[in-house]
């Protein structure tokens, strides 16, 4: 018979039926004086209310009492999306003495109000769905939380801006961080860049300050030329290991003299310099660029003689008189417990060979947004003097922003940085070479703090803006004025005509994309990804650095396109997260947890490869399958598959959803 | 593979030498491309722009003809003309992505007895040469390299757009190859797909004769001797209107155009006469290897 059969636990259930108005979100559609009649006469309701805002406090209040008062041993909300207000009234039945997980909700404003035009149809379904709570809540049982004790350390991955002062927070809070970079040098491509907008400081002058502290900070374990390989465990307690690659060189002895660069039997650079973007090269041993942390050479196992081919005079190990080169280093792995994982490792620059158009790597004088940036800088392949590939000084200089951005072809999404840096850029040509600087440009995107004013100086400044994407850039002259120039063809929109600008150089402001890589990292860290391999965060608003696997946390681009006061902003949140859950020292679980029936369970392994957390294993002496309660997130996943229906899950028993469903049926 | 050749009615007329020299090329590599029988106009001239459902029929009508020659293999149907080739590519693409054409073009066809699966597939011969044929097969045909030779690619603006179904839609590159293979030496130069005027020059000439001219002065700037073209009307534009340009731009304009097709003939060794090159107005003779 229908909800007759006594409660889970033996005693007669006494249910307390509790409908929110929600403001007009719910009682706008849903009958809900109706809806409380109806859910009066259900078997099993001692009570049923209206208010008008349950979540409230006096709402929360109502059912305190009540369960005093009337005795109520099992509760039912119908309002809102458990994803919101669960933990809330969870909280005040537990308040009011009874076991949290005695409640359950009935979802009628997601899944009924904002989603039904017909106000009687709705009423209709949120009856149908309140029968169904009471009915399944009868069944439930009272479950603890479990607390699990977590390891404090922090791992951060990536070591740019967001890296390095994430890792900063936590180490000067008393955390033990550990570091992993997998160039030679942290510093990232904020390392790279010349000047930072608007307010054009110097971007080594801020960045290395920050470098040479994570160097110095005891709380910093640094591993650079390094990869996570492995990530098990749990958050709290995850367990990595880092493949650590040789150096050649030992990093406590070397002081960076750059004597053995200088003797190396190569006279002349031979790799192309990934610092400058490959407008230079450097020797098989080499300093990665002067304020390289760890400060310290290193050798490509490629390019050096010893190495490849086992036969050089090795003129470097003569010329070290600290004997720090040591040609025998190996691979080494390492395995840490941590806590928490924090990655930030970044964005790649888009490929602008991929837009023949723009002729970057048919003419020399093509150049992308990020060699420019190598160009103009002191430190940089030509001591920051404006020289190009074909060793003239250009005089006008064409920028094309949103290469491979906002472009269905490519990435159909804003590289957000763009804008900013070109205006950067044409106030330096401006400013250092005097140069005629045209930016090419479809709207203009300027929109945090001081952005607007900066482009209201450039364009005081005398930089042209022709609004239209460039269709070619071509060395095809149609005039004697052409000759010998780069000719940029573009649709001004403004004005509506296709005009024809002769330059001497040409920048591409390509966009910002995932790595490569970016989808291998995901599984190693068990993350997902949006569409375009930007990591996904938990909920774009509320959880924007948080990810679906509880301790893993994201910082910097590697969620998205941003700058690097934005960049540094995430890191500092992420540096919380990560913080406020190693300081508690335990987490909590939510008992929906699986488990394997050991009695009826036949050890047939169909559950192991399913779950997605790895949570199940099997005990080869019992041979049976085991659930480790601490990774099983309660996808329900082995409950499905399971063929002898040993695996169960709490909150999600047979019984309660055989319930649920008869609920739904004896309404309809 | 199994071919057959599309000639198109251009080919039939003024562009006379693409056809001699295709049929005199497929033979001289052992080709078998007989014409397909009874085929009509492929729709391209003003039937597109008066009624495109009609003209698409128009194309239809050589497919579904083509596809009856089936055998185990599909047939491939070479269309040399870069009008014909873009229009029956574009009428496959319109029939598979909207149903309602579909059935329209299926009726029409249904009323002379005929239907189409889409089996068919639409080749150009740059395609064909370089991607069936090979380049080793053609060097190893080549008994006249062509020393000397400049040639300026020109593929026009059909070939590779909107569809870029064997080469690429910026920078083309397989008639540069095939030029290579013959001994030439294809110049770099920027305007492969830039239109040569097209219709234009017979409507409002002076537009036309303006976008011919900048090709054939770019090529020759870049060094060309010689520029090779896959489009009948291209080669009408650029070749037969040299003396106008003389005229209009004040500029020496004498640069020899041929279809790529006649320079695959020369360097094969084939007669004059059977390549056409008696046909073209600017004598070839002037270029090296050609002569």
């Amino acid at each position: 018979m229908f909800m007759e059969n006594k409660a889970s636990d033996g005693e007669q259930p006494r249910v307390g039926v509790y409908v929110c108005y929600c403001g007009m979100n719910i009682a706008s559609k849903v009958d809900v004086e109706a809806l409380r009649q109806f859910a009066e006469k259900l078997p099993n309701v001692v009570v049923s209310r209206t208010y008008k805002f349950m979540c409230s406090d006096p709402g929360q209040e109502l059912i305190a009492q009540d369960i005093k008062e009337q005795k109520l041993n099992r509760i039912v909300v119908a309002s809102c999306s458990p994803l919101l207000h669960d933990a809330t009234f969870r909280k005040a039945c537990a308040k009011a003495g009874l076991n949290p997980f005695y409640f359950t909700m009935a979802n009628i404003r997601e899944q009924v109000s904002w989603v039904t035009a017909n106000s009687a149809a709705a009423t209709k379904k949120a009856k149908a769905l309140v029968a169904a709570a009471v009915a399944r809540v009868a069944m439930h049982e009272a479950l603890e939380k479990k607390r699990v004790p977590v390891h404090a350390d922090v791992m951060v991955v990536g070591a740019g801006i967001s890296g390095i002062h994430a890792a900063l927070l936590l180490a000067n809070a008393g955390k033990k961080v550990y570091l992993v970079e997998r160039e030679p040098s942290i510093g990232g491509h904020m390392g790279q860049l010349d000047k930072t907008f608007p307010t054009l400081d110097c971007s080594a002058c801020i960045l290395t300050p920050k470098m040479s502290e994570v160097k110095n900070h005891p709380n910093i374990t640094l591993w650079t030329l390094s990869d996570v390989q492995e990530v098990s465990g749990f958050s709290g307690n995850f367990k990595v290991k880092v493949k650590r690659n040789p150096r050649f060189v030992k990093l406590e002895l070397c002081v960076a003299c750059g004597q053995c660069v200088e003797a190396c039997v190569f006279k002349e650079g031979r790799v192309p310099d990934e610092y400058n973007i490959g407008l230079s090269k450097h020797k098989p041993i080499y300093m990665p660029f002067p304020q390289a942390t760890p400060a310290s050479v290193l050798i490509d196992p490629n390019a050096c003689l010893k190495l490849s081919r086992g036969k050089c005079a090795s003129k470097c190990v003569e010329a070290c008189d600290r004997a720090a080169i040591d040609f025998e280093q190996k691979v080494e792995y390492s395995e840490v417990e941590v806590g928490a994982i924090i990655l930030a490792t970044g964005y790649q620059l888009f490929d602008a060979t991929k837009m023949p158009e723009y002729g970057y790597g048919k003419y020399p004088n093509v150049y992308t947004m990020i060699e420019l940036e190598r160009l103009v800088n002191a430190a940089g392949p030509t001591q920051g003097e404006i020289v190009m590939r074909d060793g003239r000084k250009p005089k006008r200089v064409g920028i094309i922003h949103c290469v491979g951005s906002r472009d269905k072809r490519h990435h159909p999404y804003c590289s957000g940085v763009c804008c900013m840096v070109s205006l950067k850029m044409a106030h330096l040509m401006r400013e250092r070479i005097d140069a005629e600087v045209f930016n090419f440009y479809i709207d203009m995107r300027t929109t945090l703090k001081g952005y607007e004013e900066f482009y209201d100086r450039v364009l005081h400044d005398g930089v042209n803006f022709v609004r239209g994407r460039v269709a070619e850039v071509t060395d095809w002259a149609m005039t004697p004025g052409e000759e010998g120039k780069l000719v940029i063809r573009v649709e001004d929109t403004l004005i509506g005509v296709v005009r024809r600008i002769p330059v001497d150089m040409v920048v591409l402001a390509t966009a910002m994309e995932a790595h490569d890589d970016a989808d291998d990292v995901r599984r190693k860290f068990n993350i997902s990804c949006s569409k375009e391999g930007w990591f996904l965060e938990r909920h774009p608003k509320l959880a924007p650095v948080s990810t679906f696997s509880d301790g893993i946390f994201l910082a910097g681009v590697c969620q998205g396109p941003k700058d690097i006061p934005e960049s540094v902003a995430q890191a500092g949140a992420a540096a919380a997260e990560a913080l406020s859950l190693v300081d508690k020292g335990f987490v909590e679980i939510e008992p929906n947890s699986a488990w394997i029936d050991a009695d009826t369970c036949s050890g047939c392994k169909t559950c192991i490869p399913l779950c997605p957390y790895h949570a199940i294993s099997r005990d080869e002496q019992k041979k049976v399958a085991v659930v480790n309660e601490a990774l099983c997130k309660g996808c329900g996943t082995c409950v499905g598959a399971c063929p002898s229906g040993s695996a169960q899950q709490k909150l999600f028993t047979d019984q309660q959803l055989h319930q649920e469903i008869e609920g739904v049926l004896n309404y309809v | 593979m199994r071919y057959l050749y599309y000639p198109g009615c251009s080919l039939k007329g003024t562009g006379k030498a693409y056809d001699e020299s295709l049929v005199a090329v497929f033979d001289k590599l052992g080709m078998d491309a007989k014409e397909l029988p009874g085929w009509n106009c492929c729709g391209a001239t003003a039937y597109m722009s008066v009624d495109e459902t009609k003209a698409f029929a128009l194309a239809a009508r050589n497919l579904a003809l083509a596809e009856q020659e089936n055998g185990s293999d599909p047939i491939h149907l070479i269309a040399p003309c870069a009008a014909c080739y873009l229009v029956l590519n574009k009428v496959q693409k319109y029939m598979a992505e909207y149903g309602h054409l579909r059935e329209v073009i299926a009726n029409s066809l249904k009323a002379v007895g005929l239907n189409y699966h889409g089996t068919v597939k639409v080749r150009h011969p740059l395609d064909v040469f370089v991607n069936d044929i090979g380049l080793d097969k053609i060097k190893a045909a080549v008994s006249h390299p062509l020393k000397g030779l400049k040639v300026a690619s020109y593929y026009g603006c059909q070939v590779v757009r909107p569809y870029a179904e064997f080469d690429d839609q910026y920078n083309p590159q397989t008639m540069d190859q095939l030029m290579n293979a013959l001994g030439a030496d294809a110049v770099d130069w920027p305007l492969k797909t830039r239109c040569c005027g097209g219709t234009l020059t017979g409507t409002v000439e002076e537009a036309g004769l303006r976008m011919s001219y900048i090709l054939l002065k770019e090529a020759s700037k870049r060094g060309a001797n010689i520029m090779a073209t896959a489009c009948p009307l291209c080669q009408f534009n650029l070749e037969c209107y040299q003396g106008k340009m003389r005229g209009t731009f004040g500029d020496s304009i004498d640069l020899p155009v041929a279809f790529f097709t006649q320079i695959m003939g020369r360097a094969f060794g084939l007669e004059a006469k059977r390549i056409g090159l008696q046909r073209l107005f600017v004598p070839v003779k002037a270029a090296p290897a050609m002569a």
